[in-house]
């Protein structure tokens, strides 16, 4: 397998603090990798690094094929990132948000009901503005994105969180669908069971630096 | 760029008629505005028509200011700032399309304020709609600079309050040359040369934004 993520010594700043300080790490295409740790840890900076919405302060990292130091443009194109703030227009409906999106990436505006009906985002849901849907049907509705998206990089940053047990059911198939149908996955999570049970690898960190990795009980072979 | 253009300015345009923030708050605000001027100028038709200019445009900067901290707000930080960096959109297009639409709702509010301008101090209606060149070249250089400023902004705890004290000054030059060529053309002038000095101003504030929105909305 050829690697989607690369880094070495990999140091990012926000304002003056370094929010990554030294993260080493080595995610293989098509797996899924967790990634742990408390609050403050580096996870979600983490996660922006490698969507290449943060910049790279020193060492060196590749991302699906693309120099993190270079022109990280192309790299935004192939990556979808669910984070903490639903990245959705409040005045606009989740049908609408979606099909913005993926007129914006050319795609198929088509795909967005497929998406929404996946998710559970049907009939009154996906009309309705989405500044009226709660915190697990934004969940929801950034997963929907996603699907709808088809990035060859999803980044998930705590996917579960606001979600009921059918909606963490429903993140965990959509992690597993997306890395069965070729697509790399590194999520954030504050449960290290579940994190555990979906991925292939774990990798815990602190301080803005990896402490620890392990497999995950995810057969390496469905990747 | 183009296609880009047209999309943003679509979904900015259909979130405006959605929230209506430009019906119940930015208008009513300008011609509130007009309305005071009006009231402290009194009751002489000549002190009101010979102030009518100044004040249009007055009222005209201090209302796209307020549409245009409305524009900025429409991106939040964290959330479609960040997806719209991840769409691949290009960066010259989006704004072109925010600036589009920041103009279109700009010349609603001025089209209001004409009105407010023939109600309240009596001007010739007929040498107002000569102005309408004046006019186009100055909301296009307003929007420019608005959408400019909102991304210079955008993510600092104090956008609201930040953003006029940015936008005032560079929007100055318009307020001179929309004022002088107004009351050129009020008198029974043309718009000419004022004309063309606001076109100039408009096609060079959307020419750097175009160039320089990119890097404003790339992290460092």
């Amino acid at each position: 397998m050829a690697p989607a993520v690369t880094l070495r010594a990999a140091v990012a700043l926000l304002g003056q603090f370094p929010v990554l300080a030294g993260v080493d790490l080595d995610v293989e295409e098509g797996s899924v990798v967790g990634v742990l740790g408390p609050n403050g840890a580096g996870k979600t900076s983490l996660l922006q690094l490698l969507a290449g919405l943060l910049a790279l302060r020193s060492g060196s990292g590749s991302v699906m094929g693309c120099d993190l130091m270079g022109d990280r443009r192309d790299l935004r194109q192939r990556v979808g990132l669910l984070g903490h703030s639903p990245a959705l227009y409040p005045e606009l409906s989740a049908a609408e948000n979606l099909r913005f999106g993926l007129r914006a990436m050319r795609r198929p505006v088509t795909d967005a009901a497929d998406a929404l009906e996946r998710v559970g985002l049907t009939g009154r849901l996906s009309a309705a503005p989405a500044r009226t849907l709660s915190a697990g049907q934004s969940r929801r509705m950034g997963l929907a994105w996603l699907l709808a998206r088809r990035p060859a990089l999803w980044l998930l940053d705590e996917p579960h969180a606001g979600l009921d047990i059918g909606g963490r059911d429903l993140c965990d198939e959509v992690i597993e669908q997306a890395a069965a149908g070729g697509a790399t996955v590194v999520f954030a999570s504050h449960d290290p069971e579940r994190a555990a049970k979906v991925s292939n690898q774990v990798v815990q960190l602190a301080g803005g630096a990896v402490a620890s990795s392990f497999e995950g009980q995810r057969p390496s072979h469905v990747a | 760029m183009w296609r880009d253009a047209v999309l943003v300015c679509g979904k900015d345009l259909r979130i405006e008629l959605r929230t209506r923030v430009l019906l119940w708050q930015v208008v009513p605000f300008g011609v509130l505005t007009l309305v005071l001027f009006a009231l402290a100028l009194g009751p002489s038709t000549t002190e009101l028509q010979r102030g009518a200019p100044g004040l249009l445009w007055l009222a005209l900067l201090f209302a796209s200011v307020l549409a245009t901290t409305r524009s900025a707000s429409i991106e939040t930080p964290d959330g479609t700032r960040s997806s719209i960096r991840l769409l691949g959109l290009d960066a010259g297009g989006v704004f072109l399309g925010k600036a589009a639409a920041l103009a279109a709702q700009l010349l609603v509010i001025a089209a209001v304020l004409e009105l407010g301008l023939l109600v309240f101090f009596h001007v010739n209606a007929a040498r107002l709609g000569i102005a309408t060149p004046l006019e186009l070249c100055a909301i296009a250089a307003l929007a420019a600079v608005g959408t400019l400023y909102g991304a210079v902004v955008a993510g600092t705890d104090v956008a609201g309050t930040l953003l006029p004290l940015l936008v005032l000054p560079a929007l100055a030059p318009v307020l001179i040359a929309g004022e002088k060529g107004t009351a050129a053309v009020l008198a029974g002038g043309g718009p000419g040369r004022w004309a063309i000095v606001l076109l100039v101003m408009a096609v060079a504030y959307l020419a750097v934004g175009t160039l320089l929105y990119g890097s404003l909305e790339e992290p460092t």
